[in-house]
């Protein structure tokens, strides 16, 4: 039989870089059933039996949040056979309030004191014995980021189950009122929870805690008695339960620390840390120096490095190596033309497409992943999230979108560590507008083709999909099921740490992974089905190759889809296909543009694609872009989406936003084009403009409003239901 | 009563109690802010909100609008 060793411990406290150490790469990544919490588990190096449970980082076993409620789950009802609990040495006093929580599970607790390094650079001691005491278990040295001492931990945990596996005496956290009401409770709920669990049950009792509340489903008469005993301890104590509670632990805790704990900066003094912060977040400079970083992120990983390798997987790697070698090799082998068509122009020049663009995205998480090891992305969330609040998000939203600019998958991905519901489903909703990396190609074409080569086409491309970003927050926040209080932002600024490469290393292979699955599955499918359908076609009855693709399959579907994109402007088949296996891959419009129009996938400028040009013009070409930049996204993305909103309708809902949003947009991008090149009166123009502006300025202006002017009250305010009664 | 919301930067404060109620405050307590406890504030984010807080030896980061729950001395 298998031990299971739950880790748990605050996020930010080294948990990750432990697990690491714990499991090599015996690990597993998943989903905790029924929620959009990730799941990962691994081997303990060097045991046959004993698996390692990594539970979310959570700053408390509330029943507030999913993690927090995954990981009481866990606890009490999967009930592991023992608790690492990771506990930031440098952040010692906030760490020890979820280690009081954990010991009262009722499950065996190892203290794993990390950051041990960081700890004695600081000057600071730390008495394990005495903290171990206090605590009822014991309390070792850890350093993960040195790999020092998580072995040595992993096996204490493991001894401690061998050995019988029985917590140590329960520390004396709560008074004596508290414990007398508790000892009522108990008393109360005997027989109906496991003997080891009784304390757990009746301090979140005690605490009213609802999900508790509703799992025991007692007896009312029961709860009114139960309930009874906690009034009088509340009116003793003149507070409510939960805040009685938390009270004493953090009570509890300010002694043991007081007692285990020699900080030797007792002051305010500045951390390394809050020197970095005087400048990386100040007010002059704290927004030119996010511009550097980030125009330095994407200079390394597309413009120079990026493109270089992508340039050279395309055409060497693939175009010529692959590709070449391929045809003539078959060539040679006398197999079938079309057989030959479908293997090079199907599948390897639609699979190559995607897979140049690895390099580039792989560099860019890479980068990425070393500002969140630093501990630079809590600093950009914490700046922007003024700005982010005004259109109905928060700071953290910005990360998603951040990533969302390379590829949306993991960027969806990433919502995950927005906590408020409402704020994470519009932030999965609008990342999919922020160009990603396989759009690009879409933007490169139509600059090229006809545009000169402007750099302004791509400029503007970022700006309408931040554009677009902003204004559905604003449009969203208005419908009912966004409305009401933004969600909170409680978040803590971790010190700046050097990155643990292993960790860096990990997060860019897990985002670029999906971006590469998605190569390998949707794309080289949708490649081998477009091919087939634009070389097929039905001749005197009968289905059969064809040489000209406009009596394919293919310009039979897009004929029947085109008259929809007309008011578009583009309501011809090639262009209403193309949009179609953009669904399937982004990549794909480029791709699917290139053999209709003859020309292959990677080669530009105004001449390569001239037949394209007699079917565009540059107003339907910019409308055609940006409807593909805005609508639902890929196969791949809408898989992201459907996982993280966890919900048919919510999902659906997304999806339908998107493209009836890039419907409008589009819509209104040709018609009023075509007014301002028709225009007669630049009077008339200039009105339509200024309308415009106007409507939108009124939008965001009357939200202001709403904000500032509540001197005098709620009663008789427009605004009382969505502002909760706090003015501002 | 004032709120931590009043506090300038630079000043420290002892909180006296928490409004609020669910979630939200208790969120702000699980973090470290109870009563009793100092909170330094350090800063201000550059466009104006959130503010930036030394609570039990770490930084937190809370909106002005929460801020305004917390009642110091």
């Amino acid at each position: 039989m298998d031990i299971y060793i739950a880790l748990a411990g605050n996020p930010n406290s080294g948990k990750t870089t432990m697990f690491n150490d714990l499991t090599g790469s015996a690990q597993y990544v998943g989903n905790w059933p029924g929620v959009t919490v990730e799941k990962k588990e691994g081997r303990l190096k060097g045991y046959k039996d004993a698996v390692i449970q990594d539970l979310p980082g959570i700053y408390s076993l509330s029943p507030y949040t999913p993690e927090e409620l995954v990981a009481r789950r866990y606890l009490v009802a999967d009930k592991p056979d023992a608790i690492i609990n990771i506990v930031d040495g440098t952040n010692i006093e906030r760490n020890l309030y979820l280690t009081t929580q954990l010991i009262e599970t009722g499950v065996p607790v190892v203290i794993a004191v990390n950051m041990i390094d960081l700890v004695r650079k600081k000057g600071d001691e730390i008495d394990l014995e005495k903290l171990g005491a206090a605590l009822g278990c014991k309390a070792m040295e850890t350093s993960a980021l040195k790999s020092e001492g998580s072995l040595a931990v992993a096996e204490a945990a493991v001894a401690l189950v061998k050995s019988g596996g029985e917590q140590a005496e329960v520390p004396p956290i709560f008074s004596g009122s508290v414990e007398h009401a508790l000892a009522h409770i108990e008393e109360s709920i005997e027989g109906m929870v496991e003997a080891r669990f009784l304390r757990w049950y009746a301090i979140k009792l005690f605490e009213r805690d609802e999900q508790v509340v509703a799992e025991l489903n007692l007896d009312a008469n029961l709860m009114a008695h139960i309930d009874a005993h906690i009034a009088d301890c509340e009116k003793s104590m003149e507070d409510d339960a939960q805040s009685i509670i938390i009270n004493q632990r953090y009570d509890y805790i300010s002694q043991v620390v007081s007692l285990a704990v020699n900080k030797k900066n007792k002051g305010r003094k500045m951390s390394a840390s809050d020197r970095i912060d005087r400048i990386v977040t100040s007010r002059a400079l704290a927004l030119p120096i996010f511009a550097a970083v980030m125009t330095l992120v994407y200079y390394i990983s597309i413009t120079t490095v990026g493109s270089l390798v992508t340039d050279w997987t395309k055409d060497t790697l693939f175009g010529e190596l692959i590709s070449g070698n391929l045809r003539t090799w078959l060539g040679a082998m006398n197999v079938e033309p079309w057989l030959i068509g479908l293997v090079v122009d199907g599948i390897v020049a639609g699979v190559g497409s995607v897979i140049s663009f690895v390099p580039q995205m792989l560099i860019l998480f890479f980068m990425l992943s070393i500002l969140e090891d630093v501990g630079y992305m809590a600093r950009v969330a914490f700046i922007m999230d003024k700005l982010f609040r005004r259109f109905g998000l928060s700071g953290k939203s910005f990360i998603p979108m951040l990533i969302g600019s390379g590829c949306s998958v993991p960027g969806i991905m990433a919502s995950r560590t927005i906590e408020g519901e409402r704020d994470r489903r519009m932030t999965i909703m609008t990342t999919a507008f922020i160009p990603c990396g396989a759009k690009m190609p879409i933007i490169a074409l139509f600059a090229g083709a006809l545009f000169n080569e402007s750099g302004l086409i791509a400029t503007s491309a970022y700006f309408i999909g931040v554009a677009a970003v902003v204004v559905s927050g604003i449009i969203l926040k208005k419908t009912k099921p966004f409305r009401g209080e933004p969600s909170p932002f409680i978040m803590e600024l971790p010190e700046y740490h050097v990155p643990a490469m292993t960790n860096v290393l990990r997060f860019t292979w897990e985002r670029g992974w999906s971006f590469i699955k998605k190569a390998g599955t949707i794309i080289l499918v949708s490649s081998v089905v477009l091919w087939f359908l634009q070389a097929f076609g039905v001749r005197n009855g009968a289905l059969q190759l064809v040489e000209d693709s406009n009596t394919s399959l293919l310009a039979a579907l897009g004929g029947v889809i085109a008259p929809i994109f007309a008011p578009l402007g583009f309501g011809n088949w090639k262009a209403a296909v193309a949009t179609l296996t953009g669904l399937l891959a982004k990549e794909n419009v480029v791709a699917t543009l290139g053999v209709l129009y003859g020309v292959a996938a990677d080669s530009g400028g105004a001449g390569a694609w001239g037949s394209l040009t007699a079917d565009f013009t540059k107003l339907t070409a910019y409308s055609f872009m940006v409807f593909n930049l805005l609508c639902a996204p890929c196969f791949a993305a809408m898989g992201a989406i459907s996982r993280e909103m966890n919900s048919g309708r919510w999902t659906a809902a997304a999806i339908g936003y998107m493209t009836v949003f890039a419907y409008v947009v589009s819509l209104l991008v040709y018609q009023l084009g075509t007014l301002v090149a028709r225009a007669s009166s630049t009077v008339l123009v200039a009105a339509a403009v200024f309308m415009l502006v106007a409507v939108v300025t009124a939008a965001i202006v009357r939200d202001r409003k709403k904000r500032k002017g509540c001197a005098g009250g709620c009663a008789g305010c427009p605004g009382a239901d969505t502002c909760g009664g706090r003015g501002k | 009563m004032r709120t931590l919301k009043e506090v300038k930067v630079g000043e420290t404060a002892t909180v006296a109690g928490l409004r609020g109620e669910g979630a939200l405050k208790r969120r702000i307590m699980d973090m470290g802010v109870t009563r009793g406890t100092e909170i330094y504030v350090r800063k201000v984010a550059p466009l104006g909100d959130p503010i930036e807080l030394t609570v039990r030896g770490y930084e937190l980061s809370l909106r002005k609008s929460d801020a305004e729950l917390i009642e110091v001395y």
